[in-house]
C-alpha cells in the first residue's frame, strides 16, 4: 500500500510505541499535522514555545524509561529546540525530535523559515539526519529510534523536507538496525572486571562515585547489592541522585562544588575511587590535579569516551553499569567471604565523623522562610514520593541536597547545560508520563520565567504539576558568587520587578498560593498536593541565602567554604 | 621556556561516502580543540567508503580522545593510530621556487638531490613536484626557502600500513 511520507512517520511512530508527544505546529510539517489529526492513538500536547516541548520530551523519556519525542516546525521552530536537545545530550537522554524542512528544492536558497538545523545540532546530538527521500524514511526512523536509546543515550534529530512528508511510497518497515560502524559495548570485559574487584577487595577506603548511568542504566539494585555488600560508602553526581537511597546509612549525600562535606572528604582520602556512570565533571572534580589524589581509580562506563577524559583513570571498564554490576556482584559471590562490615569500620567511622561534624544544614529564622526549608517539608509533606524537577542555580542546588532522593529516575535536572527553564517542561513531560504522581517543579523567580508560557499547556491538558517558586528576587546563584568572589556588587541580578505570581498563575488559570512567614510554608504545600490543579507556589525566602557548603571554582575539594 | 613540541600522530579514519560525513568530523575537532595538521580525503575501493587521513599533534592522552570521540560518531566505520603502526607516509607538493639565471642549477640541483620533478619552467621560475615523507618535504622546503619560494600547495599526508613481514 503507498503510504505519504507523513503517514509513514505516523506507522513509525506507532512501531515505536510511541503514545506521547510534544510539539508546535507550522508551514513546514502542516502535512505531519495533518496526519497526527486522523491518528487518535497518538496523543500530542501543543506546547506553547518549541523549547519546551523538548523538555517536556527529556523529561517524559526520564520519568518512563521510553524515548521522548518533540515535533516542530522549519527554520525559528527548529532552532528554539536547540537548546533542549543540547541539554539532552549533556545528560545523555533519549529523544527523537523532528523538524520540519523547506522541500528539498529549495534547500539551500535561503528560502523562508530554511535553517540548516542539521548543520546547526551536529555537536549537539548523538546523531542528526536529514531524509531526502521518502524511500528512506521508515528506515531512518527506525534508526534514530535504535541509535537515541542504546549505548550512551542521546537525542537524535530528523529533518523532514516538506515534499518528502508528501511524497508517497510503499514502505519497507523493518526491526533490523544495521550500523556497520555502531556497536556500544554491553558485557564488559571479564579480566578488567577481575581486576577491578580484586582492587576493590583489597581496598581499605573505598568510595562509590556513582553518576547520571545509574539512573539511565536502571542499575539501582545491582548497585545497592555490591555497596552494601562490601559496606561500601556511596557518593553521587547531581544526575545520579537516586541512585541508592537517599536515607541509606552508607549514603553520603552529592559530591562536587555543592556537595557534602562527608563526600567530599572521603573522596580526597579514599584509596580506591569506584566511577560507575559518572564523567569526573568539572563541578564534581574541582581542581583536577588534586582529586581524589590517594586513590586509585576504576571507571565504568559505557562510553570510552568518558574514560580518562579528564582524569586518567587505573582501571578503565567500557560497560553498561547494570551489567558490569551484576558482572562484579556474580564474581563477588564467589569470592571467600568475609567480615564487610567489621572490615569497614574504621572508614565508614571516619565516614559518619565527618558527617557529623559538618551536616547540610541552614539557620532558621523565625520571621523569615528559609529556602531549605521549604524543600524539607515538601519532602516531609510527599513522604520523598514525588518526582521533582529543577530549573537551575541555586533552587536546583538546594533539591539536591534537601530532598533525599529514595529511588531513581525521580529527580529531573538540566545537569549538563545547566538550562534555566528546564524544569517546568520537564515536569510536564514526567506529569504525562506518570499521570497520577506528584510532580514539582522546584524553581527559582528567575527560571521560572524562562517558560513560563507553558502555564496554559498545562492548565489546557490537565496536567496538575506544582510548581515550588523559591522567590528572593534574585538570580540568586549569580547573586551567591557576586557576594563571595566580586565583593556584593550585585551586577544586574536584583529582580525584584517581576509579576506577581499568584495573579500570573490565576490568569492562567492555575491555582496561585503564597506564602511569606514560616509557618505558612506547611499549609500552602498541603493545599497545594490537596489540589487536582497546576498550582504556583511562591514562597518568599531569605533573600541572601547562600548555597553551602561550597568549593569555590578552580579550587581543590577539600577546600570548602562550610559557611 | 621553550615551546612544548607535541608528538604528531597520523590517523586513519574510514567513513561512509555519505554527505556531512567530513563536517561531522572536522567539527568535532574544531569543537574540541583539537589540532588539525592536514587533512586529505577521497573514496575508497569500496565506493560506499572514504579514506580520510589526518595528521594531529598532540600528546597521548589527547590523541586518546580524538581517537575515542571520532569512534563514537555514528558514520565512523574504523579509526587507526597509523603512527603506532609500521606504515608508509607521503606528501606531494607542488612548489614554485624563483629561479634567476645564477641561481638556476642550484634550484635544479636540490630538485635532482630530492628526486623532484620539473613540471613547469618559465623564465625566472621552476615549478618543481615534490613526494615524501614529513621530514623529507620539511628539507627541500627549507632548502628551496633560500632560493625564494613563490608559492606551494600541498596534498597533506597520506598513510598506509605496511603489510605484515613474514
Amino acid at each position: 500500500m503507498k503510504l505519504n511520507g507523513a503517514q509513514i512517520m505516523m506507522k513509525c511512530l506507532e512501531r515505536e510505541g510511541i503514545k506521547h508527544i510534544f510539539g508546535y505546529p507550522g508551514g513546514a510539517v502542516i502535512d505531519i499535522y495533518d496526519e497526527l489529526s486522523r491518528t487518535p492513538h497518538i496523543k500530542h500536547f501543543l506546547v506553547r514555545h518549541e523549547q519546551a516541548a523538548v523538555h517536556a520530551a527529556d523529561g517524559y523519556a526520564r520519568a518512563s524509561s521510553k524515548v521522548g519525542v518533540a515535533l516542530v516546525t522549519s527554520g525559528p521552530g527548529a532552532t528554539n529546540t536547540v537548546t533542549g536537545i543540547a541539554s539532552a545530550y549533556m545528560d545523555s537522554i533519549p529523544i527523537v525530535v523532528f523538524t520540519g524542512q523547506v522541500p528539498t528544492a529549495l534547500i539551500g536558497n535561503d528560502a523562508f523559515q530554511e535553517v540548516d538545523i542539521v548543520g546547526i545540532t551536529r555537536p549537539c546530538t548523538k546523531h542528526n539526519y536529514l531524509v531526502k527521500d521518502v524511500k528512506e524514511l521508515a528506515q531512518t526512523i527506525h534508526e534514530a529510534f535504535y541509535i537515541a536509546r542504546s549505548g550512551r543515550p542521546g537525542p537524535v534529530l530528523i529533518d523532514l523536507p516538506k515534499d518528502v512528508q508528501q511524497a508517497t511510497t510503499t514502505p519497507k518497515f523493518t526491526d533490523m538496525v544495521k550500523i556497520k560502524s555502531y556497536n556500544p559495548t554491553y558485557h564488559a570485559n571479564p579480566r578488567q572486571v577481575a581486576r577491578a574487584l580484586d582492587m576493590i577487595l583489597q581496598a581499605k577506603k573505598p568510595v562509590l562515585y556513582t553518576g547520571g548511568g545509574i539512573v539511565l542504566s536502571d542499575s539501582s539494585e545491582e548497585l545497592y547489592k555490591f555497596a552494601t555488600t562490601l559496606q561500601i560508602p556511596v557518593t553521587s553526581t547531581l544526575m545520579g541522585l537516586g541512585g541508592f537511597p537517599g536515607d541509606h546509612p552508607l549514603w553520603m549525600g552529592m559530591l562536587g562544588m555543592h556537595g557534602t562535606y562527608c563526600a567530599n572528604m572521603a573522596v580526597s582520602q579514599s584509596d580506591v575511587l569506584i566511577a560507575v556512570g559518572a564523567r569526573f565533571d568539572d563541578r564534581v572534580t574541582g581542581k583536577l590535579s588534586e582529586f581524589a589524589p590517594h586513590a586509585k581509580i576504576v571507571h565504568i562506563d559505557i562510553d570510552p569516551s568518558s574514560i580518562s577524559k579528564n582524569v586518567v583513570v587505573d582501571i578503565p571498564i567500557v560497560g553498561d553499569c547494570n551489567e558490569t554490576l551484576r558482572q562484579l556482584n556474580e564474581l563477588l559471590e564467589v569470592k571467600p567471604a568475609r567480615d564487610w562490615p567489621e572490615f569497614r569500620q574504621a572508614w565508614l567511622d571516619t565516614v559518619n565523623q565527618w558527617e557529623k561534624d559538618h551536616p547540610l544544614t541552614y539557620v532558621w529564622d523565625d520571621k523569615v522562610i528559609k529556602p531549605q526549608f521549604v524543600i524539607e517539608k515538601l519532602y516531609e509533606l510527599t513522604k520523598g514520593e514525588a518526582f521533582i524537577t529543577t530549573e537551575v542555580g541555586q533552587n536546583q542546588m538546594w533539591a539536591a541536597q534537601f530532598y533525599q532522593f529514595k529511588y531513581p529516575r525521580r529527580l529531573m535536572t538540566s545537569g549538563g547545560l545547566g538550562v534555566m527553564g528546564y524544569g517546568f517542561p520537564a515536569a510536564m513531560g514526567v506529569q504525562v508520563a506518570q499521570p497520577d504522581a506528584y510532580v514539582i517543579d522546584i524553581a527559582g523567580d528567575g527560571s521560572i520565567q524562562m517558560n513560563i508560557q507553558e502555564l496554559i499547556t498545562v492548565v489546557e491538558n490537565n496536567l496538575p504539576v506544582k510548581i515550588a517558586i523559591l522567590n528572593n528576587s534574585y538570580l540568586g546563584m549569580v547573586r551567591q558568587w557576586q557576594q563571595i568572589f566580586y565583593e556584593r556588587r550585585y551586577s544586574h541580578t536584583d529582580i525584584h520587578a517581576a509579576p506577581d505570581f499568584v495573579k500570573l498563575a490565576e490568569a492562567y488559570g492555575a491555582v496561585g498560593l503564597r506564602a511569606t512567614r514560616p509557618e505558612e510554608v506547611e499549609p500552602v504545600i498541603k493545599e497545594a498536593l490537596n489540589t487536582t490543579r497546576p498550582v504556583v507556589m511562591d514562597f518568599r525566602v531569605e533573600r541572601e541565602e547562600c548555597v553551602m557548603p561550597m568549593v569555590p571554582a578552580g579550587k581543590a575539594m577539600h577546600e570548602m567554604l562550610l559557611a | 621556556m621553550e615551546p612544548k613540541i607535541e608528538p604528531r600522530h597520523t590517523i586513519s579514519v574510514w567513513v561512509d561516502n555519505i554527505p556531512g560525513v567530513l563536517s561531522r568530523v572536522t567539527g568535532l575537532f574544531s569543537g574540541r580543540g583539537f589540532n588539525i595538521e592536514s587533512l586529505c580525503v577521497a573514496e575508497t575501493m569500496d565506493t560506499e567508503v572514504s579514506r580520510i587521513t589526518i595528521v594531529s599533534t598532540g600528546d597521548e592522552q589527547i590523541t586518546e580522545q580524538i581517537i575515542k570521540q571520532l569512534r563514537k560518531l555514528i558514520n565512523i566505520i574504523k579509526v587507526a593510530d597509523l603512527s603506532e603502526l609500521d606504515h608508509v607516509e607521503r606528501e606531494m607538493v607542488l612548489v614554485r621556487v624563483k629561479a634567476e639565471d645564477k641561481s638556476r642549477a642550484e634550484v635544479l640541483r636540490i630538485a635532482d638531490i630530492f628526486r623532484c620533478r620539473v613540471v613547469d619552467v618559465s623564465a625566472n621560475t621552476f615549478t618543481l613536484e615534490i613526494t615524501g615523507n614529513h621530514e623529507k618535504i620539511r628539507a627541500v622546503l627549507d632548502l628551496l626557502k633560500n632560493q625564494g619560494i613563490q608559492e606551494v600547495a600541498r596534498t597533506g599526508t597520506l598513510a598506509i600500513q605496511r603489510s605484515k613481514k613474514e
